[in-house]
């Protein structure tokens, strides 16, 4: 097939992105002797290509027939800048990047914020990412949206986390910290989908697909809260969250005869605890939370998730110089299991009451920290299936440094059930990447 | 023989002579724990632009730019340390805040701007290197006086300054087995410092290349650690260091960590 080359609107942004960028450094005189603007970023390619046999693959096929998972160019464009008589600043942290695979050049601002401080009170108002809870890549109080697909095929960490568009004001003081948080835009979980994945997708021929995202309505408003505080050597926190489930849930018109799936996100409410101190020579983490599903509160809804109660244990320590070990044990417990197992269609995918997970983190540094392996697992006993995500980093200089890792994926099918596991599904989509990177 | 033994009985005497009266009321561990004060504690408070040169046995360099704030409780060891890194580009924006306690492990925090997230981490790794240098978080934050058992060994010149030499072995069993010191008598700063490894070899020798008063304080702006064995060096400049701030305790918070007062990191 033909590549076509597209272009939209967002081409006179970019062209006037770059623009400014360029005049800016080139010209500090256009902003004064002291100019109150930063600029830094980096270039990174990133290509990330399947482990598999297309022999053992039946007849499937992907929308996008490409033996690459991920193959592009970001330009990072990190842009600072603040004020020296009031205590205010702004960034934009933007990426100009090329899709090779869909022959598709784009914008994606990553975060956009103008901050402002008071005393006791610092207020931000834009696209931000916000991280919250103590896990490690298990996220309980971490409520904020994330882009799996990235995580899976080997893009830096930071790409994990979304922004959101919101609010957020924090107090502090020696007493008590507190965070809160108004969303008015909804963002989804960026998930996997049959695009780039070979994934198990019971609706995939239905015709019509459709996405309801909740409306921008007050009614829908996302509202999040922490109070936090040492106590006794260790980070206390508390959370609060309403607004919705990030992964959708999936509904057809006529389960007989779909002409059409939508995904929807149910109502979510969240209350949550944390702490984290030294312990045992080592950091000790703890978390927990209860998900509470407005939507399906009686647990007799199959297409909506059951409230849950999920727990988090961990700990991390050196080994020996240069090393970390980290080991993290999830639970997730599903409500009215009883309830939900009535209420399941025949021939449905029956998911465990409990879903645990297990990971082990395992980092080292060598020669002066210009090289770093690390090796991060998931693995669940509950399941049966897994995530192994090897990783070496190595720097070449300051500015210039190269990664390559896998993501292997395990766990075909439950036993009884012959149902896909989680990463079980992903197992056609084992990957390679490499990644390169020059820091300005 | 008679005389060679007069002459070396003379020359002990000369130096014993040598040694000040001060000293002589001063044990040994009296000496290393003036010199840790000193080194480790100058002023109620501290804030440096602190460059940093890694440059291994082929030459090649890497550089990393911080600024470190400190703050000591009075009449205590604990003392709280605030860092920013201004480079390399990978890891601008970082912070890392430690509260160092005198009886229990070190509490150390680090923020990552790129998720905006503050992580707490294990402090037990006080001879790892600090990122990725020659020098340990203990050579940048001080060690306790009592880890090691301390004995007077001679008093030389270093640098044209007269100084005690002292070496001391650590309690415990760590990366090194013995360290002698040079000590300067006037300011007690350590002039040179040498690392013996298990098999008794030389391997990592310590040098105060520069010492500059800052106001009523010696301070030493610059200092490089060398692992002989591997020919990798650390060059370390302090810059713009100034004393006595008037840092308050509750600064070294989670909000500055976050987002650091813009003073601190100019």
């Amino acid at each position: 097939m033909m590549k076509k080359n597209k272009y939209d609107w967002k081409n006179p942004l970019l062209f006037f992105l770059l623009f400014t960028m360029l005049t800016v450094s080139g010209y500090p005189q256009l902003l004064g002797e002291e100019r109150n603007i930063e600029i830094n970023g980096y270039l990174m390619g990133h290509f990330s290509g399947r482990l598999l046999d297309k022999g053992a693959l039946d007849d499937e096929k992907l929308e996008k027939d490409s033996d690459y998972l991920v193959g592009e160019e970001r330009l990072r464009l990190d842009i600072y800048g603040w004020s020296d008589e009031i205590d205010a600043s702004a960034r934009l942290k933007v990426d100009i990047f090329n899709n090779e695979i869909t022959d598709e050049s784009d914008i994606d601002v990553r975060e956009a914020y103008v901050d402002y401080t008071t005393d006791a009170f610092d207020f931000r108002l834009g696209r931000q990412v916000v991280t919250w809870g103590a896990g490690d890549l298990l996220f309980i109080n971490d409520v904020y949206p994330k882009d799996w697909h990235s995580f899976f095929s080997g893009r830096p960490l930071e790409y994990l986390k979304l922004g959101i568009e919101g609010f957020r004001t924090r107090y502090s003081s020696e007493y008590i910290n507190g965070e809160f948080l108004l969303i008015p835009f909804f963002r989804p979980d960026e998930t996997p989908t049959s695009e780039d994945y070979y994934l198990f997708n019971p609706y995939a021929l239905v015709p019509n697909q459709v996405e309801e995202k909740p409306d921008a309505t007050f009614d829908n408003l996302e509202l999040a809260g922490k109070l936090y505080r040492g106590l006794g050597g260790f980070d206390v926190a508390v959370y609060y969250y309403k607004g919705f489930w990030r992964t959708p849930s999936m509904k057809v018109d006529n389960p007989a005869m779909p002409t059409t799936a939508t995904s929807f996100y149910p109502e979510l409410f969240v209350h949550g605890a944390s702490a984290q101190g030294n312990l045992f020579g080592g950091i000790v983490s703890l978390e927990t939370g209860y998900y509470y599903s407005r939507d399906d509160r009686n647990g007799d809804d199959p297409l909506i998730p059951n409230s849950q109660m999920r727990y988090l244990t961990g700990y991390q320590r050196q080994l020996w110089e240069d090393s970390n070990l980290g080991i993290k044990y999830y639970d997730e417990v599903m409500e009215k299991y009883e309830t939900f197992k009535e209420h399941l269609p025949d021939g449905a995918p029956l998911p465990k009451e409990h879903r645990d997970t297990v990971t082990v983190r395992l980092e080292q540094y060598l020669r002066h920290q210009v090289w770093q392996l690390s090796l991060f697992t998931f693995y669940s006993p509950s399941d049966n299936d897994s995530l192994v995500q090897p990783k070496v980093s190595y720097k070449f200089s300051d500015n210039f440094s190269t990664a390559w890792g896998a993501n292997v994926f395990g766990g075909e099918k439950d036993e009884e059930s012959e149902d896909p596991t989680f990463f079980g599904q992903f197992d056609k989509s084992d990957n390679l990447y490499l990644t390169m990177r020059y820091d300005f | 023989m008679r005389k060679r033994i007069l002459l070396v009985v003379l020359t002990l005497f000369t130096f014993v002579s040598l040694i000040p009266a001060e000293a002589a009321d001063l044990t040994a561990a009296q000496i290393v724990e003036k010199s840790l004060k000193e080194f480790y504690y100058q002023g109620k408070d501290m804030k440096a632009r602190v460059s940093m040169n890694l440059i291994d046995k082929k030459g090649r360099q890497r550089k990393r730019t911080l600024s470190i704030l400190r703050w000591d409780k009075e009449n205590s060891a604990e003392q709280k340390y605030f860092i920013y890194f201004h480079k390399p580009g990978d890891v601008r924006g970082m912070t890392f805040m430690v509260w160092k306690h005198a009886d229990k492990n070190d509490e150390r925090w680090i923020f990552i701007p790129a998720v905006n997230f503050v992580k707490r981490i294990a402090a037990d790794d006080k001879r790892s290197s600090f990122v990725g240098s020659d020098f340990t978080y203990e050579d940048i934050s001080g060690r306790s006086a009592s880890a090691e058992t301390h004995v007077l060994k001679d008093t030389e010149v270093v640098n044209d300054r007269p100084v005690y030499l002292i070496e001391s072995t650590p309690k415990e069993v760590i990366d090194y087995t013995k360290r002698l010191s040079w000590i300067d008598r006037e300011n007690y700063l350590p002039l040179k410092e040498e690392f013996y490894d298990a098999q008794q070899e030389l391997y990592k020798v310590f040098t105060a290349d520069e010492v500059a008063k800052i106001g009523d304080y010696p301070t030493v702006t610059k200092r490089t650690m060398k692992n002989v064995k591997t020919g990798h060096k650390t060059e370390v400049s302090y810059d713009k260091t100034e004393y006595d701030l008037n840092l308050r305790e509750k600064d070294f918070s989670e909000r500055n960590l976050r987002k650091p007062p813009r003073s601190w990191i100019k």
